[in-house]
C-alpha cells in the first residue's frame, strides 16, 4: 500500500452485515457496499471516524497501539490529547490524570495543551502578519485539513501554516527527553493518547511535516479504564502523586470547539464543529462570503475533539467536565514574551498536497462527457437515495456507473419495475404490489 | 459533445433555501475541473441573483448551461420589474425592505456585484410582468 493511502480506520469484515448506515453518513461519499460488506475507497476517506461513530455493528475502527507495544522502547513519553481531561467526573486536579499516566508505564508526560498555549501564541502573531484579507483557517484537525485537500484545495493556501499542537509536544518533549536523560532518539517512544482516528492517520502520514515525529497512538478509550484504575489508587496513596501539571485554561481549552479561538484575545472568529457544519463554513469561506474574519476554527467532531470516535464520553459531559476543571487551572503555564517561545519548529515543512480525486476526469471534455451520462442516468433512477445498490445516493450510483464500478441492475427498483413488465406470470404480483415510496398517495 | 444543462426552482421567501442553486452549480464546475476563480465568480453572481430573486420576486427559476468556453446563467423571474436598470445598479441603492435589511442582505451590492463577478450581464426586465438576467462568464 502507498504510504500517503494510509488509513487508521479499518473495516472488520465479521462484523458488517452490510448495512447502509455508514455510507449515508460518510461526508466525502468514500464508502460503497459491494458484495455484502462496506468498501472504503481510500482515496476519498479523510478518516474523520464518522462511520466508526455511527456503525451499530461496531464494524469499523481504528488501527491503534496497545498498551504493551508501547513497553519496546527503553524511555516512554504520554502525550495526553486534552481531552483526556474530559473524561473524569469532578476532575480538580489534573496531576491525577498525569501521574496515572506515569502509573501504567509512561517513564515521561507531556501535555499536549502545553504546545497548544506555544500553537496560541505563534498564532497570535500570524493574525498580525495576514495581510491577505483572508481569515486564516484553524489547521490543527487533521480531517478537516484532509477534506480540505480532497474538496476545498483552493483553501490550502489559507491554512495557518504551524503544525499541529500534538506534533510539536512531541517535538519538545523528545528534545527535554534527550537533554535529560542522555538516550538516543530512537530509544525514545513518543506515544499520542488520542480521541480520535484522523490523529492516528495524520501521525503514521504527517501532513505537513516531512517525516513522522510520533511513534504511535493509543486510543482514549483504550486506556481509560487502566488509568480511572491508577486515579483512584492515586487518591488512596497521594505519596505518588506528582507534580506534572504545565498548562492552563489556554491550553486545555483547545479539546472543545470555539477554545483554539479564544485564546486567540480576538473577537473576530467563526468557530464551527460536526462535519456537516464544516463543510457548509468551507463553502462559504470559498466564495468570498466571509472575508471579514480573522480567524476561522473548524472541528470534524461535534464540540471539537471531545467529540472524537475514540473517546470515552459523550462530547457535551466532557465538555461540561472541562468547564469545571477551568477553575482549578492557571490561565496559561507559558510566559509570553516578544521572544519565541520554547519549540523552534513551529512552522510547517511543507504544505499539504492538493488531492483531485472528487474531479470527474483530467480535462473538461471528459469531464462534461462523463458528468452528461451521470446526469442522463440518474434522470432514470428513482431518487429515493436510499442505498440498497451499496452507493449513498442515486447520483452516486449513478457516478460509480459511468465509472464502471457498478451496474443499471444495482438499482433494486429498476430491475425491480422491469421484471414487473415482463411475461414472467409470477410477475403478476410485482405489477399489483407497488413498493411504499411509489405508492399513490390516497386523499383524506 | 452535449452542454451541460442545470436546472433550479428559487422559492419565494425562504432565505435558508437561498443559495442551494448556486451551490449546485458551484459543485458542478467542480466536479468538472473548472478554474477555480471562474468557479467564484459564478458563484458568487448567482448567490446574488438568487438572493434578489427572493427579496424582490417571490422566487423563479436559474438556468445554467456549461460548455467548454463559457458558463451560460438565466435568472427568471415574474417579479415587479426594475422601474430604473441604471439607478438599480448604482452601488448602495436599494429597494429591500426593512425587514430584509435587518437579516443583513439588501446592502445594494446584489446587481453591481452580479455584474462585477460576470463578463457579460445582460438584464430584461418589464413592470408588472418580470425581470430576466442572462449572465454569462467566460474561461
Amino acid at each position: 500500500m502507498k504510504e500517503n493511502l494510509f488509513h487508521s480506520v479499518r473495516m472488520d469484515w465479521d462484523k458488517c452485515v452490510g448495512c447502509m448506515n455508514c455510507i449515508k453518513h460518510c461526508p466525502t461519499e468514500a464508502i460503497r457496499v459491494r458484495n455484502g460488506k462496506a468498501n472504503i475507497i481510500k482515496e476519498k476517506c479523510i478518516d474523520c471516524g464518522k462511520c466508526i461513530a455511527v456503525c451499530p455493528h461496531k464494524a469499523k475502527y481504528a488501527q491503534r497501539e496497545s498498551l504493551e507495544n508501547v513497553k519496546n522502547f527503553k524511555y516512554k513519553i504520554a502525550l495526553p490529547a486534552p481531552s483526556l481531561y474530559g473524561q473524569f467526573n469532578n476532575l480538580d486536579d489534573v496531576n491525577y490524570v498525569l501521574s496515572g499516566l506515569k502509573q501504567l508505564g509512561f517513564d515521561e508526560v507531556f501535555e499536549v495543551s502545553r504546545a497548544a498555549e506555544v500553537v496560541s501564541h505563534a498564532t497570535r502573531k500570524k493574525l498580525k502578519e495576514n495581510k491577505t484579507g483572508k481569515p486564516l483557517i484553524s489547521s490543527a484537525c487533521p480531517a478537516v485539513v484532509r477534506l480540505i485537500t480532497v474538496s476545498y484545495p483552493t483553501l490550502i493556501p489559507q491554512l495557518l501554516d504551524i503544525n499541529a499542537p500534538m506534533e510539536i509536544a512531541a517535538i519538545m518533549a523528545r528534545k527535554e527527553a534527550m537533554e535529560k536523560t542522555g538516550f538516543k532518539n530512537e530509544e525514545i517512544g513518543v506515544f499520542f493518547i488520542t480521541p480520535c482516528p484522523a490523529k492516528i492517520t495524520a501521525i503514521r502520514n504527517p501532513l505537513t511535516l516531512d517525516e513522522p515525529v510520533i511513534d504511535g497512538a493509543v486510543a482514549i478509550k483504550d486506556i481509560y479504564p487502566a488509568l480511572v484504575h491508577e486515579m483512584g489508587k492515586l487518591s488512596k496513596n497521594e505519596s505518588l502523586l506528582e507534580d506534572l501539571q504545565q498548562s492552563g485554561r489556554i491550553g486545555v481549552s483547545w479539546s472543545t470547539s470555539g477554545g483554539e479561538s479564544a485564546a486567540l484575545l480576538c473577537d473576530n472568529y467563526l468557530a464551527a464543529d460536526g462535519i456537516e457544519n464544516v463543510k457548509t463554513i468551507l463553502d462559504e469561506v470559498e466564495d468570498g462570503k466571509l472575508d471579514s474574519m480573522e480567524f476561522i476554527e473548524l472541528n470534524s467532531c461535534t464540540c471539537g475533539c471531545v467529540g472524537g470516535s475514540l473517546t470515552a464520553e459523550n462530547p457535551f459531559i466532557a465538555k461540561r467536565r472541562l468547564q469545571m476543571l477551568r477553575k482549578y487551572l492557571p490561565v496559561s503555564c507559558i510566559k509570553y514574551t516578544d521572544e519565541e517561545p520554547e519549540s523552534d519548529k513551529l512552522d510547517w515543512e511543507k504544505a499539504p498536497q492538493a488531492n483531485n480525486i472528487m474531479r470527474l476526469a483530467d480535462n473538461i471534455f471528459d469531464a462534461m462527457r462523463i458528468m452528461g451520462e451521470i446526469n442522463d442516468l440518474e434522470a432514470k433512477l428513482p431518487k429515493l437515495d436510499c442505498g440498497t445498490c451499496g452507493a449513498p445516493s442515486c447520483k452516486a450510483l449513478a457516478e460509480d456507473i459511468v465509472r464502471g464500478f457498478a451496474g443499471i441492475h444495482d438499482c433494486m427498483f429498476l430491475t425491480r419495475n422491469e421484471y414487473a413488465k415482463s411475461n414472467d406470470p409470477e410477475a403478476e404480483m410485482f405489477r399489483e404490489i407497488l413498493p411504499a415510496p411509489f405508492r399513490k398517495h390516497e386523499e383524506e | 459533445m452535449e452542454n451541460i444543462k442545470l436546472h433550479y426552482d428559487v422559492d419565494s421567501n425562504d432565505f435558508s433555501c437561498a443559495g442551494e442553486a448556486s451551490g449546485k452549480i458551484k459543485k458542478a464546475l467542480k466536479d468538472l475541473g473548472f478554474d477555480a476563480s471562474l468557479i467564484r465568480n459564478v458563484a458568487i453572481a448567482v448567490y446574488e441573483g438568487e438572493i434578489n430573486m427572493v427579496i424582490h420576486a417571490e422566487g423563479g427559476v436559474i438556468d445554467a448551461e456549461i460548455s467548454p468556453e463559457k458558463v451560460t446563467v438565466v435568472l427568471k423571474d415574474k417579479g415587479p420589474g426594475i422601474p430604473d436598470i441604471e439607478q438599480a445598479m448604482t452601488e448602495g441603492f436599494s429597494t429591500a425592505p426593512e425587514n430584509v435589511r435587518a437579516l443583513g442582505f439588501g446592502a445594494g451590492m446584489g446587481l453591481p456585484n452580479i455584474k462585477k463577478y460576470s463578463d457579460t450581464m445582460h438584464i430584461d426586465t418589464e413592470i408588472g410582468v418580470g425581470t430576466t438576467i442572462t449572465l454569462t462568464f467566460n474561461f
